[in-house]
């Protein structure tokens, strides 16, 4: 018999029960598989011994409950990630939104920041950072706090650059940043557009009028429920002719809205044609 | 093994080679899904979906999040994301840390798999450099389900699967030629 694991799925499901009633985070519309391997992750690499310890801490120290919501959740993320992506928003996206006297982009589910920084160095190069805001939400405060400092790896630079040049980008990539230690420092200027907030795509509601919304690689860790009722969470959030994209391997198909929008042909970039509730 | 409800197929640098002399010869009526997760550069997915797609009359397609998984379908695990399997017996794709430098990781796939196929999965580790598999093989044996490499004197590169019969418990070892008879009969 497996014993390689240390919880089981009913166990799971306690823990979120738990976390339901003591704090209020909602992650029973989460994909178990992947929100399990997070928790036996976190299970061992705090060398946790029982079950019945682990679901104490947690439901009753809020210092360590913070730690496994930095740690359940999934934080990856990369600058210009997909930069055929980023290509398209340089090429098919901007030139409409360019157009508009304001622009205001939501990014759910920002992490670190990375996709925060890309996009301010995209709109700079076309002009758009004057009347543009970025407001970049995330349910962990913890990446908030590092996105806010805009500085990353240096080590990363290099793949950056590669993704930034894939993106369509012509300028040096290093412009941007000054090497500070094994630091890259990103410019205050691309800052001075951000806010940064926290906010939970399960439980918050909508907060403003976007032109365009982007949430990518966050869907995936939800269940399909759960997505459709983020999608109308966005679907509300956006105003109409406004954008919406997610990650490479999301889409709207399938959910109540998909109805209303408009795909750019290959990319995961949808239009909103009607403002019609159903 | 009899009544196979999923095989798994990992491989890594010298595996496309085997799985395109290999598929043509998979019987069309297998009654069972075949997943592939093989490590590769990112954005070239569609790619190999294509190229493996020409060598088989059976449907071959590139993951989508949330589908679900159909018998007599083969999968294949996008680049850039780990590949996991819920319960309901639908795919979900991770974008976590990457697991023995891969994403996606043979290691994630095979664990994931075992979890749910239990005793009625089937696991081949192919030609590769790396040891990732390994630790997913030893996980599938645990769950009762079967094991199976590439023999390494066959394999273009044999670390993967000469690792695995090191460290895990192989049930059997294959010869490239001896792959499809194997696979047709686990129905
Ligand atoms: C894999 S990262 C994606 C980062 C970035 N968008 C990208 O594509 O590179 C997923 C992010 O979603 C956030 N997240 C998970 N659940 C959330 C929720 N309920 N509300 C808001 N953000 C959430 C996580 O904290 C994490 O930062």
């Amino acid at each position: 018999m497996p014993n390689s694991s240390s919880i089981n799925d009913e166990q799971v499901e306690t823990l979120i029960t738990d976390v339901l009633e003591q704090y209020g985070y909602d992650f029973t519309g989460y994909s178990r598989a992947s929100f399990k391997r997070r928790l036996l992750r976190l299970f061992s690499l705090d060398k946790q011994v029982s079950f019945a310890e682990f679901r104490y801490k947690i439901a009753n120290d809020s210092t360590y409950f913070k730690r496994f919501v930095e740690q359940i959740t999934v934080n990856v993320t990369e600058m210009f990630r997909d930069p055929v992506f980023y290509k398209a928003l340089r090429e098919k996206v901007f030139p409409n939104l360019g157009t508009y006297p304001f622009i205001r982009i939501w990014l759910a589910g920002c992490s670190t920041g990375e996709e925060a920084y890309s996009m301010a160095i995209l709109l700079k190069e076309l002009n758009l950072l004057n009347k543009s805001l970025i407001y970049a939400t995330d349910i962990n405060p913890t990446v908030l706090e590092k996105a806010a400092q805009g500085m990353f790896p240096l080590s990363q630079m290099k793949q950056y650059s590669e993704n930034y040049i894939g993106s369509g980008g012509t300028k040096d990539f290093s412009s941007y940043y000054s090497a500070n230690y094994s630091l890259a420092k990103f410019d205050n200027e691309l800052k001075a557009k951000m806010i940064f907030s926290t906010h939970n795509l399960v439980s918050d509601h909508s907060f403003n009028e976007f032109q365009l919304i982007l949430c990518r690689n966050v869907l995936i860790y939800f269940d399909r429920d759960l997505q459709f009722k983020v999608l109308q969470l966005f679907d509300n959030s956006l105003e109409k002719l406004g954008y919406l994209a997610l990650g490479t391997k999301e889409t709207t198909d399938f959910s109540p809205i998909s109805k209303r929008y408009k795909r750019l042909e290959t990319e995961k970039i949808w239009r909103k044609l009607s403002d019609e509730k159903l | 093994m009899k009544n196979c409800n999923a095989l798994v197929i990992g491989g890594s640098a010298g595996s496309l080679e085997v799985l395109i002399k290999v598929l043509p010869k998979i019987d069309i009526n297998i009654p069972f899904p075949i997943i592939i997760v093989v490590h590769r550069k990112q954005g070239t997915d569609s790619l190999l979906s294509e190229l493996l797609s020409t060598k088989t009359a059976l449907i071959v397609k590139e993951i989508e999040e949330k589908e679900s998984v159909l018998p007599g379908t083969i999968y294949i695990v996008p680049s850039d994301y780990h590949l996991l399997i819920e319960k309901n017996l639908t795919f979900s794709l991770d974008y976590s840390e990457k697991v023995n430098y891969s994403r996606p990781s043979i290691d994630v796939t095979f664990q994931s798999a075992a979890e749910v196929y239990g005793d009625k999965l089937v696991c081949l580790l192919l030609s590769g450099s790396n040891s990732d598999g390994v630790n997913g093989l030893i996980t599938v044996k645990n769950y009762g389900g079967e094991t199976a490499v590439q023999d390494p004197l066959t394999a273009q590169v044999n670390y993967m699967p000469a690792q695995a019969i090191l460290k895990a418990n192989i049930d059997k070892v294959l010869k490239i030629d001896e792959m499809s008879d194997y696979i047709n009969s686990l129905s």
